[in-house]
């Protein structure tokens, strides 16, 4: 399915970083949604910074508009505010996108579970998510370190226990 | 002529020179001598004359031996002249270029002019009776009674002396000129000061002194570049200068204004206003004092200052609204604007036009676009 664009992709004043502090605060939500939906749509964990600018996201060669670095900086910097982006270095190079929240994702998890019967089972995190139970749910595919943070999120909720095992990670909810 | 002595043409320690002099022609009485073409020097000790060609042949007199002196005007084909009379030789004179000369007087003529700056030193000299005060050795010539009387020196080191001797004259050149400045500078020093107790004396005698003639008197130091402080301590309050000057501008800013728009920069106002006076012109800081003064006067112009400092007259009458409304009609029907592009629309000053872009950005009715292309601005629809 082919990616849709929103409205204010082709509109050249999206690409510069607004003065006015009214007019800002809606481009940088625009932004913030435009890059999650991206990340969300072709399946994308982490971004480099540099990489970033070249990506069509930020680049759109159609109205010959770049969003400045400094810009690009400011958008993540909104993200991780909002808890959708964490650094992975001091440098600000390169970050975890989550398009969707550990915590949101935990409950969607909670959600297959409870509504197969599956509480008080133990999993795998590899049967999460790559078990063939699971490939029709949205949390198919999801990389470890994600599905770790969704569960950690669930366990100080109260409603599932991480633990290691001999060859990985399992988990047990209640 | 015999009074001469022969000299290195060198200055003695406490002695200066005064003026020097280029073709000056010696005469022994009325005689002219074979010494045509030389340059008379003026010290505070002697008379010094030397060949222009034969820089050698130098020789020198003190000026005791001067009696009197008087200047001779210039006739046709004859050039002006000084002529010197002198006392007796004194019996340990060195030699010189003539050993006996039946004439008591010598004759310097100007062949290049000069003498009367020569002739004013000359009577300087004369009656300060510098050498007096400041006795100097008598230069010493050479053995040989020979046409040269310089020490003569040979090779390097001659050239060495001649060197210095060369540096010596210069200085002593400039410091010459730069004396005429220096004693300007003492002048006017004590003009400033007179002129700056003068200011005080007003400023704590306000009412003693009729306004005109303070503000002729202001006028006159302004003139000479002397910041007035009374003005500028009570600009705030106004000073009857700038308030008619206020007056005036209402008056004559009205037409131009509406014309353009009910707007004008204050740099558009400067030439308009000066351009019109044509005698009389106004300082930039008298002409923003003066729009100051605008609101206080209740007259229907007021000074605007825009946050990125540009200062515009603007008629009070004047609608803000209606301004950005037209902005955003013109931008709206063509999608986008930058800033010249509006003022070729509007008939606006390109700096007016991007204040009033920038304005209408700040409410929230446009946003921008910056690129390589240029500042263009498009209705805000975020």
């Amino acid at each position: 399915m082919n990616f849709e664009w929103p409205w204010q992709y082709n509109f050249p004043p999206f690409f510069t970083l607004q003065p006015n502090v009214d007019t800002r605060q809606k481009q940088l939500a625009a932004w913030c949604s435009l890059v999650l939906s991206y990340c969300r749509h072709h399946k994308l964990y982490t971004l480099d910074v540099m990489e970033a600018q070249e990506s069509p996201v930020f680049n759109n060669k159609k109205i010959e508009r770049k969003l400045p670095v400094e810009a690009i900086q400011v958008v993540f910097e909104e993200l991780k505010k909002k808890g959708n982006l964490e650094w992975l270095d001091k440098n600000k190079s390169r970050c975890l996108v989550m398009w969707r929240r550990p915590e949101e994702w935990g409950k969607l998890i909670y959600q297959w579970v409870s509504k197969n019967g599956m509480v008080n089972s133990v999993f795998t995190l590899y049967e999460l998510s790559n078990g063939d139970d699971t490939e029709s749910e949205e949390f198919h595919g999801l990389e470890e370190w994600m599905l770790l943070r969704s569960l950690q999120a669930l366990q100080s909720d109260g409603k599932a226990e991480v633990f290691t095992m001999d060859d990985g990670k399992g988990v047990k909810f209640f | 002529m015999d009074r001469f002595s022969w000299s290195n043409g060198l200055l003695e320690i406490n002695e200066t020179l005064v003026i020097q002099q280029r073709g000056v022609r010696l005469y022994d009485g009325d005689e002219k001598s074979k010494l045509d073409v030389g340059v008379a020097l003026l010290s505070t000790h002697r008379l010094i004359w030397r060949d222009i060609k034969n820089h050698e042949c130098c020789m020198s007199m003190p000026l005791s031996q001067i009696i009197f002196f008087e200047e001779q005007a210039a006739g046709i084909g004859k050039s002006a002249k000084i002529v010197i009379h002198l006392h007796p030789s004194p019996a340990n004179k060195e030699p010189g270029p003539l050993q006996n000369s039946k004439y008591s007087y010598i004759k310097l003529s100007f062949k290049e002019h000069g003498q009367i700056e020569f002739y004013r030193r000359l009577t300087e000299e004369m009656t300060q009776r510098r050498w007096e005060n400041t006795p100097v050795s008598q230069p010493i010539s050479s053995g040989t009674g020979s046409q040269s009387g310089r020490t003569r020196a040979v090779g390097i080191v001659g050239i060495e002396r001649k060197i210095e001797e060369k540096r010596k004259e210069t200085d002593k050149n400039i410091s010459e000129a730069f004396e005429d400045l220096s004693k300007l500078m003492v002048k006017a020093k004590e003009m400033v000061e007179l002129s700056r107790s003068i200011a005080t004396k007003i400023k704590d005698k306000q009412g003693d002194i009729t306004e005109d003639e303070t503000i002729r008197f202001k006028s006159y130091l302004l003139s000479m570049g002397i910041a007035n402080p009374v003005t500028r301590e009570t600009h705030g309050s106004g000073t009857h200068y700038h308030m008619q000057l206020a007056k005036q501008l209402g008056d004559m800013l009205q037409a131009p204004l509406e014309e353009r728009g009910g707007m004008m920069a204050l740099t558009e106002v400067y030439c308009l206003v000066n351009r019109a006076r044509g005698m009389e012109l106004l300082s930039p800081e008298d002409l923003l004092n003066a729009c100051k003064m605008f609101e206080s006067l209740k007259l229907p112009l007021r000074l605007r200052v825009f946050d990125s400092g540009v200062m515009v007259v603007q008629l009070q009458s004047h609608s803000e609204e209606e301004m950005i409304a037209s902005a955003l009609d013109s931008v709206s029907e063509k999608g986008s604007l930058t800033a010249e592009e509006l003022a070729k629309l509007l008939g606006l000053s390109v700096l007016l036009s991007k204040e009033r872009l920038l304005l209408a950005e700040k409410m929230g009715h446009l946003c921008r676009d910056d690129s390589v292309e240029g500042l263009r601005f498009y209705i805000n629809v975020f």
